[in-house]
């Protein structure tokens, strides 16, 4: 762990993005309020063409530097996207500061969920029976099809039409939307960044804030198209209200509502959902029916263990200490109907891989995306995966080892990620051991295999490995560009590489720290 | 068999055969604020929320009042404040879409988020609280805890259907970080110090 910094004012990545007025902002009593994901200073970008994420080719790898080179050749987006993930995490920062037990909650946090998911059945038991004395409809699905199947048999039953749902993971995970829509099901995602993911078509590219690669010009453009707002009218209260006022009535008139879940609580059956804009609760609370979807790693044994993570979860994923809305629903509202669908979806099997259960713990924060040099550079689209970031890169191998094979390579392993998680996940050692894991399964490309094999030789031996580096330095300071900028080298592509040192570590050190001196 | 042993079969033959004991939670309270009531104004301000200061006048409904000037529906759950919206007469909550302002008593609230907690039992119908275009909370001050550790002991999560932290208004920051509120829900809401006790029953 790195000690912790003095709390101060965040710092700005690009300096050129800070607005001169703040007439956006709102403050309340001289202060300008920055909760939710509320950026701590005002920003502006520039209109620029929305760069789109990665390539998809069935089940053959996903190209992410590809995507990302794109996403980086957009400066406006590249920059705007780097600056308000940098600003979300020095507010987690701040939060941080403000907590003396944060430490001692992370410790807690990680136990508690280590404990749950070493006893996960016992767990998924006790909700299960607590949940049906509640009167809760209980459902397991064991993959993303028997979800959508289950889902859809539910509002079959109930002659459902139409679908309004909060924003979930899970059911992005189990493709639920493209699933409804093959049997005629409306469905209407009610999250502003959701919703404006789902009028473009395409995926959320956060597990929070699923828009946050989007500029307000390209927002402008998707309402403008689907909503019709003025396409030259980027005011982004403008476009919030056109959101809310075309939802509005899409709400009232829905046949049933969604919701995913945060935690589930084994001891009283009840299912929390955190929210900031209150869409879980309309969506759960308007129509008769309501369906929870429910990853079967978000167990917790006991109320009492909410209060740890409700105090971790959104101070670590926006710098704010709650989100606006913490919503338990235990049981039916008088007249209403309440389902649970428990999904293991390839968890139970995750839980048996000894280097990477332990990713199970996750509570979708996005801390450790919002630290991350890659993510905050190369967009979350560029992933192709549902999982972005560093939690992507340790979760998508896991649903289809080729398909992401080149995700575990896209990190520096700087540990960032690893030092802001709230349930202390060791993310870049994951990262890591992934990459022994698909060169073992040969599910990694022949350059990277090639020049591992060399560096693995030269490794092993230092007296070559010496004169090697020694070599490189001379090699890289004489060499002409086209030898080292090449496709080859992906550390020569988007940036200089480093000057080489006159002399390397090994021989400075002999010269001024060897014998005798 | 069903999915549903199949799933605990397989995690009984993958759960990871370690010693994981289940830690006690502290309260985490050393160190409580010397007043509850203005550390909780403080938390909700930064979330939002607004403050109704008790006006010298004594009249401690009058912000309330105030606020409901120029509103055509109001829909109030407290005896202190009456509103012309009978939530008892509700048929279907799709018939508080024009509701202006509505009125709740917070079962209690929590200083260190500023949040107050509304249950199915002080809204009626749930979704009052969010359908509803502001939302106004009354809350005795000596329903204030200090922080989720002490919240969550409250026999509400166990009793209840539904129970909702409300921390300030409905927000987003989904475009560029700029700041909104009133997202899906309410466009703002106040809190109200009044004790349960001393509250006139009409006004």
């Amino acid at each position: 762990m790195s000690s912790p910094a003095k709390p101060s004012e965040p710092s700005m990545l690009h300096p050129e993005l800070g607005a001169p007025d703040d007439a956006d902002a709102i403050h309340k009593n001289g202060r300008r309020l920055d909760h939710a994901e509320g950026s701590s200073r005002p920003l502006r970008s520039r209109p620029e063409e929305q760069p789109r994420g990665a390539k998809i080719h069935g089940s053959r790898p996903v190209d992410q530097a590809e995507a990302a080179a794109r996403f980086i050749a957009a400066p406006e987006h590249e920059k705007m996207h780097d600056e308000r993930l940098w600003d979300l995490r020095q507010k987690r920062d701040r939060e941080m500061h403000g907590i003396p037990e944060w430490e001692e909650l992370r410790a807690l946090a990680s136990a508690i969920k280590e404990h749950t998911l070493t006893h996960l059945d016992e767990y998924l038991d006790q909700f299960e029976a607590t949940a049906r004395l509640n009167g809760v409809h209980v459902h397991w699905a064991q993959d993303a099809a028997e979800h959508n199947h289950i889902v859809h048999g539910i509002l079959r039953d109930h002659g459902a039409r139409s679908l309004i749902k909060s924003k979930s993971m899970l059911t992005e995970e189990c493709g639920l939307r493209a699933y409804m829509a093959s049997v005629g099901i409306e469905v209407i995602e009610t999250d502003l960044g959701e919703r404006i993911q789902q009028l473009d078509n395409e995926d959320p590219s956060h597990v929070v804030v699923p828009a946050v690669h989007k500029l307000r010009t390209d927002v402008a453009q998707v309402f403008a198209r689907t909503l019709g707002t003025d396409p030259d009218n980027s005011d982004v209260h403008y476009l919030a209200e056109a959101q809310r006022e075309a939802n509005r009535p899409l709400i009232l008139a829905a046949d049933a509502g969604m919701t995913g879940c945060n935690f589930a609580i084994a001891e009283t059956g009840g299912v929390t959902v955190c929210t900031n804009e209150g869409n879980a609760d309309l969506s759960a609370n308007v129509p008769k029916l309501h369906i929870a979807s429910i990853g079967i790693e978000k167990i917790i044994p006991r109320i009492e263990h909410l209060a740890v993570f409700v105090r971790l979860l959104s101070r670590s994923a926006l710098g704010s200490p709650i989100t606006q809305y913490t919503s338990h629903f235990r049981a039916p509202r008088e007249g209403g109907e309440m389902h649970v669908v428990l999904v293991d979806n390839g968890r139970s099997a995750r839980l048996g891989l000894a280097e990477f259960w332990t990713s199970l713990k996750c509570i979708r924060c996005g801390a450790c995306m919002n630290t991350c040099p890659v993510y905050r550079r190369s967009g979350g689209l560029s992933y192709g995966a549902t999982y972005s970031g560093p939690i992507g890169l340790i979760i998508d191998p896991t649903f289809n080892a080729r398909k992401y094979s080149n995700l575990p390579f896209a990190s520096t392993l700087n540990g960032s990620c690893t030092n802001v998680c709230p349930v202390k996940i060791n993310i870049h050692e994951q990262i890591y051991a992934w990459r022994r894991e698909l060169v073992k399964q040969h599910q990694t490309p022949f350059v990277k295999k090639a020049a591992m094999k060399v560096a693995g030789e030269l490794l092993s031996h230092p007296a070559a490995y010496r004169a090697a580096i020694a070599a490189t330095d001379y090699a890289l300071a004489h060499l002409p560009r086209f030898v080292i900028y090449n496709g080859l080298n992906a550390w020569g592509k988007h940036r200089e590489v480093p000057h080489s040192p006159k002399q390397t570590f090994h021989s400075w050190y002999h010269a001024n720290r060897g014998e005798g001196s | 068999m069903s999915s549903r042993d199949e799933i605990l079969a397989r995690i009984r033959a993958n759960r990871p055969q370690v010693d994981r004991p289940l830690p006690a939670v502290p309260l985490f309270d050393e160190h409580p604020p010397v007043e509850l009531l203005t550390a909780f104004k403080d938390s909700l301000g930064r979330m939002g929320g607004i403050f109704l200061d008790p006006p010298a006048s004594g009249d401690a409904l009058a912000p309330v009042r105030e606020k409901l000037t120029h509103a055509k529906v109001v829909c109030s759950t407290v005896p202190e404040i009456a509103g012309n919206r009978d939530i008892a007469a509700i048929g279907a909550p799709q018939e508080l879409a024009d509701v202006d302002f509505a009125i709740v008593r917070a079962a209690f609230a929590v200083a260190e988020t500023g949040s107050v907690l509304l249950s199915d039992r002080e809204l009626t119908v749930n979704a009052i609280a969010y359908l509803a275009q502001h939302l106004i909370v009354l809350l005795d001050p000596a329903d204030i805890v200090f922080n989720l550790h002490h919240a969550y002991r409250r026999p509400e999560f166990r009793d209840r259907p539904y129970a909702c932290f409300h921390t300030g208004p409905s927000a987003t920051a989904d475009i560029e970080g700029v700041l909104i509120h009133g997202a899906q829900g309410v466009r703002s809401l106040s809190v109200l110090p009044i004790a349960r006790s001393l509250s006139p029953l009409s006004a």
